[in-house]
């Protein structure tokens, strides 16, 4: 009798195991299938993208009159902007895929460009002509290796999630089409990095290849960067100061310091610059109480941190206060004239008027003596270059990279249009609007952040 | 949730004489504001006072939200033009006494208001109970819709607006915390700072999507999207190296990628040229 329920009882339970491990199965494979989908239409959705974004290519080169020509520049620019979307749906995180990406980004980008220029104007010359050549050419190889790819995976039934699993565990797929096909992309548009977009694309490029060297100054060592960092912040000698190098293949050359300070418990961490010592950034890490002083107290703060640490004669440009930190922007200031792309940062501590950080790459980067001012316009007349409807408030000078990077200067206008309060900077040779800036309120908080 | 309303008067009344009496204390130039000089991106009860005081005098028309914003900073001009003061839009000394005699100021109404949630303004000789809605609005008119919807769910939870760095929302500096949270929790704070400024740095360069949520969700970017760690509670620390990073702090020197040398799996990354190593973390280009 026992032995029966026993074995009854057994047997349920074997059944309900089975069973139990059936649904699992049956739920990890619907979940396991679902991500599957949406890498595969974001796999087909690129290779659509590319088909398209081929034949657009194709026939801007063939058309030749402004209102065909703009319209199709901006189905580029479009198009450029889908595939690269897709793109970053795609596991391919862990692959060498990005030359590809860059190269649909500068894409979009010098279509862009030449989309909303005025072409009747100015049409394309014959560089312009060329690079859109190379680009079909270019497109054509990624269009084929993709489709190729793209047939292959779809006759050998090839599964995204198994490429997942493959590159995540860096073990050799059954199956290498998939990676292959990329790798094959990625090499052929690598053959087309020379391709030139112009100046306007470049000067991007530029800016991503600044580096340091420009600055004054003789190599220092790393006794030398502990001394330069005692005396920034006039620290005790009891202070553990460690210096590490960056690599041989960083961008900036630069010895980061870490500074643990017994006494006050805090970590202070510097990057200096190699050439010159001059520091790049500066973050210090303790604990800060409830906000006691007010912004403004915390500004001049900064403002006595900076007059001590700089040589230039610095100007606010912006304040906030995150609950009991005070965040101050300087722009550098030279006869009057705000240089924007100098700006350097400060962080006070609102508890007690520590300096909490400063960051001044970009400083660094972008410091210039030789810059001559050219203002041949007066405010008033770059006045008349702005909408009707807004109301000006103030007016100053300023030196401004533009959206291709140049460096212009301009008439910034602070003020109103309803309730909102807008920044417009007026090109001061040319009366050309350079920028307009929204300047953003405050946002309700829906949670404490 | 009616109740008798002699009831709430007393309630009222025993709330006003604290904030009366807590106020009696640091009184000095003016009559209630503290004594600090306010400037633009200020927050606090001395912001919600200011703005509440130019409103009670026709001068600001936003919303009072303790934050020293645009309008609060053009509105406080206005008054100092009108009052024949030096025009700096700074609330110091002078501005403040000039707006405290001029103007009448119900601290533990607006701030009755403000912690219930309920939109209100106020402006001066217009009876209070006219000028506050509570937050979950009934009422077909248009200005209820902007805290009826979230009110409906949980009522009264807008609290004083906060600033965030430019460019970017709150929802995005939390979604960061959880990215940084989840890849970074047992590193140093810069650590925590150089994992936020990678995400920055990729949402910047060409080779990456461009968004902060693209960046994060990419697959197989982050070990921490891959493994559901990102969708722990994220600490004060991570939120604070998040904000370090948007507010232009890269440690890194402009990486746009980082790997840990115990567990990286993948070759490639080791060939990518190295900048430096933060904590754990080796950061490279």
């Amino acid at each position: 009798m026992i032995r029966t329920i026993l074995i009854v009882l057994l047997f349920v339970a074997v059944a309900g195991t089975g069973y139990w491990g059936y649904t699992e199965h049956q739920e990890k494979n619907a979940v396991l299938l679902q991500a599957e989908n949406n890498y595969q239409r974001a796999f087909h959705d690129l290779n659509f993208h590319m088909d398209a974004l081929h034949d657009k290519i194709g026939e801007t080169i063939a058309m030749n009159s402004r209102n065909q020509l703009s319209p199709a520049l901006a189905q580029v620019w479009r198009l450029t902007s889908e595939a690269h979307n897709d793109v970053g749906q795609l596991p391919l995180a862990l692959l060498p895929f990005n030359k590809t990406e860059e190269f649909l980004a500068k894409m979009g980008e010098f279509s862009y460009r030449t989309a909303v220029r005025d072409l009747d104007k100015n049409p394309l010359s014959d560089k312009e002509y060329n690079t859109l050549k190379d680009l079909y050419a270019n497109s054509t190889e990624i269009q084929n290796e993709l489709r190729k790819t793209e047939s292959l995976a779809q006759k050998n039934n090839l599964r995204w999630m198994d490429v997942e699993l493959a590159l995540a565990t860096n073990k050799q797929p059954e199956d290498n089409t998939i990676i292959d096909g990329f790798k094959t992309v990625d090499k052929s548009v690598e053959g087309y990095s020379d391709v030139d977009f112009g100046p306007e694309v470049s000067n991007r490029e530029k800016m991503k290849n600044r580096n340091l060297s420009q600055l004054k100054g003789k190599e220092i060592s790393k006794e030398e960067a502990k001394k330069i960092a005692i005396d920034f912040f006039d620290l005790k000698k009891n202070v553990k100061i460690t210096v590490e190098e960056t690599g041989k293949k960083a961008k900036y050359h630069a010895y980061s310091l870490t500074l643990y300070n017994p006494d006050t418990n805090g970590t202070t961490y510097m990057d200096l610059t190699k050439k010159g010592g001059y520091p790049m950034w500066v973050l210090y890490d303790r604990n800060v109480g409830a906000a006691k002083i007010s912004l403004n107290e915390a500004m001049l703060q900064a403002e006595d941190f900076l007059e001590k640490h700089m040589e230039s004669k610095m100007e606010m440009v912006t304040s906030d206060q995150y609950d009991n930190i005070g965040v101050f922007t300087y722009a550098r200031l030279e006869d009057d004239v705000r240089i924007y792309p100098e700006v350097v940062t400060v962080k006070v501590a609102l508890d007690n008027g520590d300096i909490m950080g400063y960051e001044g790459t970009d400083f660094l980067l972008a410091h210039k003596d030789e810059r001559v001012p050219k203002f041949s316009l007066s405010d008033k007349e770059a006045r008349k270059k702005l909408n009707p409807n807004f109301e000006v408030k103030e007016v100053s000078k300023a030196l401004i990279r533009n959206d291709i990077n140049e460096e212009v200067f301009c008439y910034e206008f602070f003020g109103t249009l309803g309730n909102d309060t807008y920044r417009v900077f007026i090109n001061a040779e040319n009366g050309n609007e350079e920028e307009v800036k929204k300047l953003k309120d405050a946002e309700p908080s829906y949670n404490e952040i | 949730m009616k109740r008798n309303s002699a009831y709430i008067k007393g309630v009222l009344f025993a709330i006003a004489l604290c904030f009366g009496l807590f106020a009696g204390f640091g009184q000095n130039s003016a009559h209630a504001f503290s004594n600090q000089v306010i400037q633009v991106g200020a927050t606090g009860e001395d912001v919600i006072e200011l703005q509440s005081r130019l409103q009670y005098l026709g001068f600001y028309t936003g919303d009072i939200d303790g934050v020293f914003g645009w309008r609060t900073y053009w509105a406080l001009r206005n008054f100092q033009y009108e009052f024949g003061l030096p025009i700096d839009g700074l609330a110091g000394g002078t501005t403040k006494n000039n707006l405290a005699k001029a103007s009448k100021y119900d601290k533990a109404w607006v701030n009755k208001q403000i912690n219930s949630g309920n939109k209100f303004s106020y402006y001066g000789g217009v009876p209070k109970s006219k000028q506050s809605k509570s937050g979950a609005a009934k009422g077909g008119t248009a200005k209820g819709g902007k805290g009826g919807g979230q009110a409906k769910a949980k009522p009264a939870q807008v609290k004083p607006a906060k600033n965030v760095p430019d460019g970017y929302s709150q929802n995005d500096l939390n979604l960061m915390a959880n990215a940084v949270y989840g890849e970074s929790r047992g590193e140093p704070y810069i650590g925590q700072v150089a994992v936020a400024a990678v995400i920055i740095n990729r949402v910047e360069s060409p080779s990456f999507p461009n968004t902060v949520a693209g960046v994060i969700f990419e697959p197989g970017a982050f070990t921490a999207v891959a493994d559901g760690q990102i969708y722990l509670t994220p600490n004060a620390q991570a939120k604070k190296a998040v904000m370090d990073a948007l507010n232009g702090w890269d440690p890194t020197g402009e990486a746009e990628y980082y790997f840990n040398p115990d567990t990286a799996t993948s070759g490639w990354i080791w060939t990518r040229p190295q900048i430096k190593k933060i904590g754990k973390h080796i950061f490279c280009n």
